[in-house]
């Protein structure tokens, strides 16, 4: 039983993680129909920001250093986005998506064994610094790391932003205008260009976030860092419904506690197969995914 | 209001309009008229900065918006109801017109342009709360129509607002076209395929054929105009 507990404690922690990343999948997916391969990697960069503010932030756990960290590498991160998309993908917009489609991997692997270079952020892994003071504590036997709960807090405190921002401000409604239909959204006034810019930057902040949370939990983070989580949150995306937000978070906590399970299990070693093989049962018995509608195509 | 010179728009190698000029002016009705691939819609698309303009000039209210991106010209006041109608199907009627003025911030305004909305559609009031996807096509016309006229525009481009539609509905819809021209002042540019409806409501007509304007002239002089009888309104 106290087993099972803190098994699902860690699988819900991976899977906020898995969340946060795959919201950024969806949005993008959204308003422009293409999946941003180099999301995965804002994830790593976001990591990577925290770790060099860290000294700028007292260089000491703490909640205020911790918050002030978090916010700014957010923040950057949310500019690197809105930069890739503008520099890489709005030249192309009105090009075949498969042309969007490769660029994206193209910046992934620019950003990877760029990344990479001693002069950028080197090869070797770095430990990633206690951001906040971490203690454990048990709840009728189980044991959890506080960082754990963060997780947990936070993810959840960024998804009632962020619906509050889809469902209830001005640019969120333009989101949604433009996933709808961006020339039907255009012809009411909404600016296509910033709704996109917007949505990237959303996306990249949260992706940050989870960078964040991910090394404070497996605190040694190196360029290729973002890979597979990327991966794993673009399976949880189509999982719960790709261009769907609660889908996103469903298909992300879900995958999270997959992976936890079976590495519980003897089979743990084939845990990131399984996340594979859940994405291709999802394309061939339920190619919407959890929560997506299919949409039938109008002539 | 509005003066075309020389339009010209390309889709890849095809030319899909060449040299079209045509002018609405203030307080007008002036129709399109001609057959499937004439031109129609992308003279509209190409107003409304949906579609890029090889050449030529677009002129609305002595400013060029040849160039403008679609939005920017919602702002000055041109409003398109663009081809198949682009609804929101998954938002509810009330929300779907709440869009149509998206670039109003004052609330009482808005609801000032729902009321205005609701006098000219009232069916649209009795269905506030329905998904949009589940109207009849007429209401969803009526509601496609509605939102482009929540920002109280200028200039109404209407695509094909006959199509699709019950045909007692669609003189209905054309009633509606005329009291939002005559009672609200509103100019008018209707593209439609039913030629003899769009003559007996506009002013003036442009007959286009594959990319080019072969005749112009009064609408009532068209309905007389052999070719035109010949050619679109069936002998």
């Amino acid at each position: 039983m106290t087993e099972a507990l803190q098994q699902l404690v860690n699988g819900l922690a991976l899977g906020s993680i898995y969340a946060l990343i795959a919201l950024g999948y969806t949005m993008v997916y959204g308003v422009l129909r293409f999946i941003n391969f180099a999301h995965g990697d804002v994830f790593m960069l976001g990591a990577f920001a925290a770790l060099f503010l860290y000294p700028l932030a007292g260089g000491q756990p703490s909640v205020g250093g911790a918050i002030l960290v978090l916010v700014l590498a957010m923040a950057i991160c949310a500019a690197i986005g809105i930069l890739i998309e503008r520099l890489a993908y709005r030249p192309l917009r009105d090009r075949p998506r498969l042309n969007v489609l490769i660029t994206a991997i193209g910046v992934s692997l620019l950003i990877e064994y760029g990344g990479q270079h001693q002069a950028m952020l080197g090869k070797d892994p770095r430990t990633f610094p206690d951001l906040l003071p971490a203690t454990q504590f048990s709840i009728g036997g189980a044991v959890f790391g506080s960082h754990q709960l963060v997780v947990l807090a936070l993810t959840l405190l960024l998804l009632i932003v962020l619906r509050f921002i889809v469902l209830k401000t001005r640019i969120g409604t333009a989101m949604r205008a433009v996933s709808f239909n961006p020339q039907a959204a255009a012809l009411m006034g909404v600016n296509i260009n910033v709704v996109v810019s917007f949505t990237f930057g959303l996306g990249s902040a949260l992706a940050a976030a989870g960078g964040i949370l991910y090394a404070m939990n497996y605190p040694s983070i190196e360029p290729l860092m973002g890979v597979m989580p990327g991966l794993k949150a673009f399976v949880a995306a189509v999982l719960g419904g790709i261009g769907n937000l609660p889908g996103a978070a469903l298909g992300g906590l879900v995958l999270g506690l997959i992976e936890t399970l079976v590495k519980a299990t003897r089979w743990s070693n084939y845990a990131d197969g399984i996340a594979f093989a859940v994405l291709i049962l999802i394309l061939l018995f339920r190619p919407a995914g959890l929560l997506g509608k299919t949409e039938v195509e109008k002539v | 209001m509005l003066e075309i010179k020389q339009l010209t728009v390309r889709y890849g190698a095809i030319t899909a309009l060449h040299d079209v000029s045509l002018t609405v002016k203030a307080g007008e009705i002036v129709t399109l008229i001609g057959a499937n691939g004439a031109g129609k819609t992308t003279a509209l698309r190409a107003i409304s900065g949906l579609q890029r303009a090889a050449g030529g000039q677009i002129l609305f209210d002595g400013q060029d918006i040849t160039r403008l991106p679609t939005h920017e010209t919602v702002r000055l006041g041109l409003s398109h109801v663009p081809e198949g109608r682009m609804i929101f199907a998954n938002l509810t009627v009330s929300e779907n017109l709440q869009m149509g003025a998206f670039l109003q911030r004052d609330a009482e305004v808005i609801q000032r342009e729902r009321e205005f909305v609701f006098a000219i559609f009232p069916r649209l009031k009795e269905r506030l709360k329905q998904v949009a996807g589940t109207l009849s096509g007429g209401e969803q016309q009526m509601l496609a129509i509605g939102r482009a006229l929540m920002g109280r525009p200028k200039f109404l481009m209407l695509d094909e607002p006959s199509l699709g539609i019950a045909p007692l509905l669609v003189r209905t819809i054309f009633e509606k076209i005329v009291e939002i021209n005559r009672t609200h002042g509103i100019t008018i540019l209707l593209v439609e395929q039913n030629a003899n409806l769009a003559l007996e409501v506009s002013q003036r007509g442009y007959v286009l054929e594959t990319g080019r304007v072969i005749l112009q002239d009064q609408s009532s002089a068209l309905r007389q105009n052999p070719q035109v009888k010949s050619a679109y309104l069936g002998g």
